[in-house]
C-alpha cells in the first residue's frame, strides 16, 4: 500500500495561485472557501531579509489529531495512500477536528460537514497527480509514494534539504518543503 | 521580524479560529453543573440507603432538576452542530480514541440514571403526576424497599458524575493544536468547578419556598418538584451548613487547580506560555482574574467562610457568584483556547 505525500520546492514557487484555482475548479470548492492557499513568510530586518512562498493545505498527517478526536469515524485514514478523508454523511459538524488541526486546514462546508483537501483522491487513487500538482507552472510541486524509495518524492527528500510545518505538534505531516 | 501573509480566508477559521460560540461554553457549564449535582445526589442517596434520611432533601429533587438542566445543555450542544440531521451517527459507533464519543455514550447512561434516581421521590414531590400514574408510586416504593438498589443507583450517580465532569476537560486537553487546553489539569479543574456549581445550584433550589405541602396543580407542582424540599419543615440548618462547607472545600481545591494549570502552562513550551499569557495578562485577563478568580472563587469563599462563622446571615449571593464564575471559566477557556495556537519554533 502506498503512503502518499507531497514535496514542494519553496525555491521555485512564485505564489501564482494556480494551485488554488485548480483545486477550486477540480473539487467544486464553494465560493469564499479554499482547500489550499499561499503563505508568504518574510523574516529578518532590512537589508537582511529572506522570503519564502509556500503552497499549503491539509498535511495528511501520519498521526492525524483530526481523526482521533472524531466521534463518528467520519474523519478517517483511507487504506490506499493513507490519505485523511471525511465521509460527509457521517459528519455531525461538531467541529472537533477543526479545533484539533494545528494547520487550520479544515473548514465547515456551507452544507454543514467538515471539508478539506483530499489530495484529489478521486484522481490520485487512479495514479494521476492532484489538480494542484498537475497545473503548477513552475513544477515546484511533486506528489507520490513516500514509502517507495524509487519515487520522485523519496528521491527529492534524500537529496535536498527539507522541513515540514509545525513538526513540534507531533502529528507527522506528510507535506515536505524543500528549502 | 517575522511577517506571515496568507491567501486563506475560510469563514470561522480566519483571521482567528471562531468555530465555537456561546453554545459550547453553555453546554460545558451545564454538563459540569449536572455532574456536580449527580455526585452530591449520589452521596446523599448513600445515606438514604443506610437508613439516614436527614440529609435526603437534596437527593430527592436534585436528579430531576439535573435532568432538566442536562436537557438544556444538550439543546445548546445540538444547536452548535452544523450537520444536525446526522447527529444520530454518534450512536452508531464507539470511537475509543475520541473523548467526544465517550462523552456521548456517558450522556445516554446519565439520562437513564437521572430518570431512575428522580423516580425515587417523584410521585411524592409532584402529586399531580403521582395521582395520574400510580405505577410511579409502585416503582418508587419498590426502589425504596430495596436499599441495595438505592445504593447501586447512588454509586452510578457518583461514577457517572465524575465521568461527565471530567470528560469535557479531557476533550479539550487532547487538542494538540490549542496549547491553552494542553494540560491534564483541565479535567479535574472542570470537575471541581462543576462540584462547586452543583452545590451552589442545590443551595439555590432549596431557597425557593412554596406552600407546604407541595402544590397540587400540574405546573405549580412540577416547579415545586424541581426545587422544593420535601416534608413540612425547611431543611435543617446543619444540612445547609454542610452544603456550604462542601462548597468551600470545592472552591479551595478549584483555586489550587487554577494555580497548577498556570504553573503547568508557564513551565511548558513557548506555545503554552504564550497561550497562558492570553488569560493572565492578555485580552481575557479581566474575565479570568475578575470573573473566575475574584468573583467566582475568592469572594464566595470569603462570604461562605463568614456565613459559617455566623458573622453574616446566609444569602444566595455566594451561590449566584459561584454559578456565574463556573460559566465564566468555560467561556474563557473555550474562547481563549481557540485564540491560542502552536508557536512556530523552526526557521526557514
Amino acid at each position: 500500500m502506498p503512503r502518499f505525500g507531497m514535496v514542494i520546492d519553496t525555491r521555485k514557487c512564485v505564489g501564482c495561485m494556480d494551485c488554488v484555482v485548480a483545486c477550486q475548479t477540480e473539487n467544486d470548492v464553494p465560493r469564499g472557501y479554499c482547500r489550499d492557499w499561499i503563505t508568504t513568510e518574510v523574516r529578518g530586518d532590512f537589508p537582511h531579509i529572506t522570503m519564502e512562498i509556500r503552497s499549503e493545505r491539509c498535511n495528511h498527517c501520519d498521526n492525524p489529531s483530526c481523526v482521533s478526536c472524531c466521534p463518528t469515524g467520519a474523519s478517517h485514514v483511507e487504506d490506499y495512500g493513507k490519505v485523511v478523508l471525511v465521509t460527509a454523511n457521517k459528519c455531525i459538524g461538531c467541529k472537533a477536528c477543526i479545533a484539533a488541526c494545528p494547520y487550520d486546514a479544515r473548514f465547515i462546508h456551507p452544507d454543514g460537514y467538515a471539508d478539506k483537501c483530499t489530495f484529489c483522491y478521486h484522481r490520485t487513487k487512479d495514479g494521476k497527480d492532484p489538480a494542484c500538482v498537475a497545473v503548477c507552472p513552475t513544477h515546484c510541486m511533486h506528489f507520490g509514494d513516500l514509502d517507495d524509495p524509487k519515487s520522485k518524492v523519496s528521491e527529492l527528500l534524500r537529496t535536498r534539504k527539507h522541513r515540514t510545518l509545525l513538526p513540534e505538534a507531533g502529528t507527522g505531516p506528510r507535506i515536505f518543503y524543500l528549502t | 521580524m517575522r511577517e506571515l501573509t496568507t491567501t486563506r480566508h475560510n469563514p470561522m477559521i480566519d483571521p482567528q479560529l471562531a468555530i465555537w460560540s456561546w453554545e459550547i461554553p453553555v453546554y460545558l457549564f451545564l454538563g459540569g453543573l449536572v455532574a456536580g449535582m449527580m455526585i452530591l445526589a449520589g452521596m446523599a442517596m448513600l445515606r438514604i440507603a443506610r437508613g439516614d434520611d436527614s440529609r435526603s432533601f437534596f437527593s430527592l429533587q436534585t436528579p430531576l432538576l439535573a435532568f432538566v438542566l442536562i436537557n438544556l445543555g444538550m439543546g445548546a450542544l445540538f444547536l452548535d452542530l452544523t450537520h444536525k440531521l446526522y447527529v444520530w451517527r454518534v450512536y452508531l459507533t464507539f470511537e475509543p480514541a475520541s473523548p467526544m464519543s465517550w462523552g456521548s455514550w456517558v450522556l445516554i447512561v446519565v439520562y437513564g440514571v437521572l430518570l431512575a434516581s428522580a423516580l425515587i421521590r417523584l410521585p411524592e414531590a409532584w402529586p399531580w403526576l403521582g395521582r395520574r400514574m400510580p405505577v410511579l408510586q409502585t416503582l418508587s416504593d419498590a426502589l425504596l424497599a430495596r436499599p441495595m438498589l438505592v445504593k447501586a443507583l447512588a454509586w452510578a450517580n457518583i461514577v457517572l458524575g465524575v465521568a461527565l465532569g471530567i470528560y469535557t476537560g479531557i476533550l479539550l486537553n487532547t487538542m494538540v493544536a490549542r496549547p491553552l487546553w494542553n494540560s491534564a489539569i483541565l479535567g479535574p479543574l472542570f470537575l471541581f468547578s462543576g462540584l462547586s456549581a452543583g452545590a451552589a445550584m442545590v443551595h439555590l433550589a432549596n431557597v425557593v419556598r412554596f406552600d407546604r405541602p407541595a402544590p397540587d396543580g400540574m405546573i405549580g407542582g412540577a416547579i415545586a418538584a424541581l426545587c422544593q424540599p420535601l416534608g413540612r419543615e425547611p431543611p435543617a440548618r446543619n444540612t445547609v451548613d454542610g452544603l456550604i462547607r462542601a462548597d468551600v472545600a470545592f472552591l479551595a481545591i478549584e483555586l489550587v487547580l487554577i494555580g497548577l494549570l498556570l504553573a503547568n502552562l508557564y513551565t511548558s513550551s513557548a506555545s503554552h506560555a504564550v497561550a497562558a499569557a492570553l488569560i493572565v495578562s492578555g485580552p481575557y485577563a479581566w474575565a479570568f482574574w475578575g470573573g473566575i478568580v475574584g468573583l467566582g472563587v475568592l469572594v464566595p469563599l470569603a462570604l461562605q467562610g463568614l456565613e459559617l462563622g455566623q458573622r453574616i446571615p446566609h444569602t444566595v449571593v455566594p451561590a449566584l457568584l459561584v454559578l456565574a464564575g463556573g460559566f465564566t471559566l468555560r467561556w474563557v477557556m473555550v474562547n481563549a483556547g481557540q485564540a491560542s495556537h502552536v508557536v512556530q519554533a523552526t526557521g526557514m
